[in-house]
């Protein structure tokens, strides 16, 4: 049995799932101000009465890095920076404590010009006295040669707690993500860890001895000791969590869009075949654009609860919320009031509803009931509006040959999948608007639990193949190989994979249930002068994210 | 946080599977370093710096600017479509004002193909810039263009296919025609009896610096814009002008391109040429970019740059001065120039051998223009190549005059023609044809 636990804003959900189907469910409200006590009521409620050797993992998935961001309660950092020729990495500074070094690698990972050791001794010290516990260390093209990194931190040693370098965070190439993205996991890693060791402990004390895996923004999991190494890719897990959750009720060989209509927002992703698109390069948090892989989602500030004006003439929706609908005895009209008022939602305060819409429907010179609808048509619209910017993104994505032009795949969702609160009520509009089949998620209000619970251990290799310099290097892996100048695209790929396997396996995967795919896999002749000198051979593969094997009946219940 | 002064597209298409032969400069492995350092830079994620997907040109998009012999499929590959579509994409996106200014950085190249085209040469097979300002002047009514070419060599290509338009100013400096391929663009070369004057060529000595490029921007270049006041300006920007390049004999650097393309201030930018893959490319283009979006590239310098090492000669400086003097000149009398080019000319002629180095084809060509006062000319080209294929084609411009177009379909509907084929190009009505119809 699998525990999945999802914070929201409102909510936080728990599941407990079986191969068989859910088998338990509790809803909790979140104190922002104490999510440890949420979650551990959380936890405590769904365990209750339920004898805790038979749990075998529970996932988590919190806004705790997320809102530390966002709220700037976060840790000092200390980082060190080597851009070497190009654009001026002083445009990239994430923080006072952020020093610009000497030191640079070229694209083929060769140094061009070597790190002054006194210089970052003199940082050293300077961290030191500003008490700095948590540092970021990040170079150019470290994803081609980690050298500099790793003769940075040898100097820094131990006068700090923890180092987070840039190699280590992804193997694609983006400096200025490499860095802000650094940054993040070094100013959230004290929060994180103390948040995560204290869940820890109070399941100790109660007899729980199940691994804690950890939700992150690609819809995969990560088992607790990596996301030390990692705590950044814990932000944004929310959103992918309900995407997660749909997958059980999605069909495979088929395009849909999934809809998660809040009170506040709506989040939308795209699946292809069970399996959500995911964003090129990561994922951007308040000013930071990070490499932290996640779902390619939008998210819009319209819901249930968006705050509906007008506004120089013209209806508006969102993206504030004032507070709850009229018909709940809020402050201010709401879509929600719209339903009310058209008898689509029954049973609530109507009247408080039809008040609120009257001085708008005076506005428009339209009946109330014209006006309820006009509100509703009107939020469905714009819904469905970003959907299809969300859909023209992922197809207007560049591609770099020849065959990908010609072969010009595109999305085409073919069913819509909605979740959260409003969302049966929205349904039968949404697909007036929409064109499209609207299927509401069967057990919508706890897919997200689901999904945080079910979801598979996800990561990503990249490897370089440099057969003129005789090297197979996967920095981020902290790997690197001689090989032999007539080493090949299939070996690289073997050793990709291989790396990968691990790679999961030590972040937490079953070793059973690896679903393993390449993302590219490019060749390139090394021609100088007349000759071939060698060959430059890039390789990425990714176990995919999904649904845990043995877990598919889910639906069914 | 960075942002672009001047909202820049961009489109990248490196042509990862497209090459001329395995081991050609023109090669799959050409922008692989260049697209590493723009991704490490993070460039695509600049706020104002905008990455479109390049679209596709249509055959008739090929047709408005060339004769293609046999025919548009036979010598078009599919990346051609691409590299041309791209310089489209960001030639519309400027138009439509959504973006200030674009680069296509695309390959292959297209600066060396001639009005007629029988095969490839100089690694090109159609023009890539004229595609798109024929497109653009049609879809958008634009008229006056000016296209620099900062390539190392000759825009030969450009300049035939310009050579008789004066509405569009074609200024290629490059390095001396007697010491590199195509051997052509000598200060002389002016255009035709028509357009004498908007055909301008600047050829510099080999080892020439970043003083010498500068200057003969801001003494020639500049001016002679500033005086034709065209309604965009596309920089044919290739890289080979570069110290490390390996096909030419130049020192320009990473800063000078960047300075260059800030003076120049091109509306639209495309790749041309630029071999030195490692070395120059990843650095120029990021300078280039930079430069475009009005970011500060003061740092954008190759590893291995020293100034002192690359700075020209005082003999070099002196000439440089001289012929940005020149040129100038020439550009001022252009009026009278015209006038004793044409003297009492009706129809003007020239014979010319025309050699597709990159596919060994030999073409021999005799053109016959109107010369014409109320218009650009009827134009008729007499066509064969050692391919054997013996073609007529005759070109009416945008605006011609009514006797102009009555003898361009006088020239076409000649029969007995005995031509293996014809073509005719009637830019008034965008018309193509051909007979016999598609072979």
């Amino acid at each position: 049995m699998i525990i999945g636990l999802d914070v929201g804003g409102t909510h936080t959900d728990v599941v407990l799932v079986t191969d068989q189907g859910i088998e338990k469910e509790v809803k909790v409200i979140t104190d922002h101000a104490d999510l440890f006590s949420t979650v551990l009521t959380g936890l405590e409620k769904i365990t209750d009465g339920i004898d805790h050797t038979i749990i075998n993992r529970v996932v988590l998935s919190t806004t705790l890095t997320t809102n530390a961001i966002v709220q700037n309660k976060i840790a000092p950092v200390g980082m060190i920076v080597a851009g070497g020729p190009g654009i001026n990495p002083e445009h990239y500074r994430t923080n006072s404590h952020y020093y610009c070094v000497a030191g640079s690698i070229d694209h083929r990972g060769r140094e061009t010009e070597p790190v002054n050791i006194a210089e970052i001794e003199k940082i050293r010290d300077q961290f030191k006295k500003d008490g700095i516990l948590y540092a970021g260390v990040v170079s150019k093209f470290s994803v081609r040669n980690p050298q500099h990194e790793l003769q940075i931190k040898e100097i820094l040693g131990e006068s700090v707690d923890k180092i987070f370098m840039g190699h280590r965070i992804s193997g694609k190439l983006n400096f200025p993500r490499r860095i802000a993205t650094a940054f993040i996991n070094a100013a959230v890693y004290p929060i994180h860890k103390e948040f995560f060791e204290a869940v820890k402990g109070s399941l100790t004390q109660k007899g729980f001895t199940m691994p804690i895996h950890i939700l992150k923004a690609d819809g995969g999991t990560m088992n607790f000791d990596s996301s030390l190494d990692f705590p950044g890719q814990t932000i944004l897990s929310g959103p992918a969590a309900s995407v997660m959750g749909s997958i059980a009720f999605s069909h495979s060989d088929q395009e849909s869009l999934v809809l998660d209509i809040g009170g506040t927002t709506t989040d939308m992703a795209v699946l292809i075949n069970r399996v959500p698109v995911l964003n090129p390069l990561g994922i951007q948090l308040d000013r930071y654009k990070t490499i932290i892989r996640s779902m390619a989602t939008q998210s819009i500030g319209i819901g249930g609860d968006s705050y509906v004006r007008i506004e120089n003439g013209k209806l508006k929706v969102g993206p504030e919320r004032k507070g709850p609908a009229l018909a709940y005895g809020g402050p201010a009209l709401t879509p929600t009031d719209a339903l009310a008022a058209l008898d689509i939602m029954q049973d609530l305060n109507k009247e408080a509803s039809v008040s609120g819409i009257k001085p708008i429907a005076e506005a428009l010179n339209l009946s109330v009931e014209q006006t309820a609808q006009k509100i509703f048509d009107q939020t469905c619209g714009e819904i469905v509006g970003h959907c299809e910017k969300l859909v023209a993104d992922i197809n207007s994505k560049p591609v770099y040959t020849v065959h990908e032009v010609y072969e010009d795949y595109t999305v085409k969702p073919e069913k819509v999948l909605v979740l959260g609160g409003p969302a049966h009520h929205f349904a039968a509009n949404l697909e007036k608007h929409f064109n499209l089949k609207v299927k509401v998620v069967p057990r919508w209000s706890v897919a997200n639990a689901i999904g945080a619970a079910l979801a598979r251990t996800t990561c990503e290799v990249n490897l370089f193949v440099d057969t003129e310099r005789g090297k197979a290097t996967a920095p981020e892996e902290n790997f690197s190989r001689k090989i032999p100048s007539d080493f090949t695209k299939e070996s690289a790929i073997k050793i990709a994979f291989d790396l990968l396997e691990k790679k999961a396996v030590s972040r937490g995967a079953d070793p059973g249930d690896l679903v393993m795919e390449v993302l590219e896999a490019l060749e390139f002749n090394m021609v100088r002068g007349f000759y071939t000198a060698g060959k430059n051979i890039r390789i990425k593969v990714q176990v995919k994210p999904g649904l845990i094997h043995g877990y598919e009946q889910i639906s069914k219940r | 946080m960075l942002r672009a002064k001047h909202k820049t597209g961009l489109v990248f298409f490196p042509a990862f599977d497209w090459a001329i032969s395995p081991t050609h400069p023109e090669r799959e492995e050409r922008l692989l370093y260049t697209q590493d350092q723009v991704f490490e830079e993070g460039i695509l994620d600049i706020e104002g710096i905008e990455e479109y997907r390049a679209d596709l040109v249509t055959v008739k998009d090929v047709q408005r600017v060339h004769f293609c012999v046999p025919s548009v499929w036979d010598v078009m590959t599919e990346s051609h479509f691409i590299s041309a579509g791209g310089a489209k994409t960001i030639g519309m996106a400027v138009m439509d004002k959504r973006i200030d200014r674009g680069f296509a950085l695309v390959r292959p190249p297209g600066h060396h193909a001639m009005r007629v085209v029988h095969g490839a040469r100089g690694f090109c097979n159609v023009n890539i810039e004229a595609i798109m300002v024929e497109f653009l002047r049609q879809a958008y009514g634009i008229r006056k263009v000016a296209i620099v070419d900062t390539d190392c060599h000759h825009g030969d290509g450009t300049q035939d296919i310009y050579w008789h338009d004066p509405d569009t100013l074609f200024i290629s400096i490059h390095q001396d025609g007697r010491t590199l391929y195509p051997g052509s663009g000598f200060m002389q070369e002016l255009g035709g009896p028509n357009a004498i004057g908007t055909t301008l060529n600047i050829p510099l000595p080999p080892k020439t610096s970043e003083e010498g490029f500068l200057h003969i921007t801001e003494n020639a270049i500049l001016p002679i814009l500033e005086d034709f006041k065209p309604d965009i300006i596309v920089n044919s920007a290739g890289q080979d002008n570069h110290y490390s390049d390996p096909i030419t004999n130049m020192n320009f650097s990473a800063q000078g391109y960047a300075k260059l393309t800030s003076l120049l201030k091109p509306d639209i930018a495309v790749l041309e040429g630029g071999y030195s893959i490692e070395g120059a490319l990843p650095y120029v283009n990021v300078g280039i970019i930079l430069a475009m979006a009005g970011i500060d590239y003061s740092r954008v310098r190759e590893p291995d740059y020293n100034p002192d090492r690359i700075r020209q000669s005082k003999e070099i400086t002196q000439f440089i001065e001289k012929t940005a003097e020149a040129v100038l000149a020439i550009w001022k009398q252009r009026a009278s120039l015209e006038e004793k080019v044409r003297g009492n000319t009706k129809i003007a002629e020239r014979k010319r051998k025309l050699f597709y180095d990159t596919d060994s084809i030999l073409e021999n060509q005799k053109e016959s223009i109107m010369v014409c006062n109320d218009c650009s000319g009827a134009l008729r080209i007499e066509s064969s190549s050692s391919r054997g294929k013996n073609v007529l084609a005759v070109h009416i411009p945008r605006g011609a005059c009514q006797s102009c177009k009555q003898r361009g379909y006088e020239w076409y509907d000649v029969k007995p023609h005995g031509f293996d084929l014809k073509l005719l190009q009637d830019r008034c009505e965008d018309k193509y044809l051909q007979d016999p119809q598609e072979q």
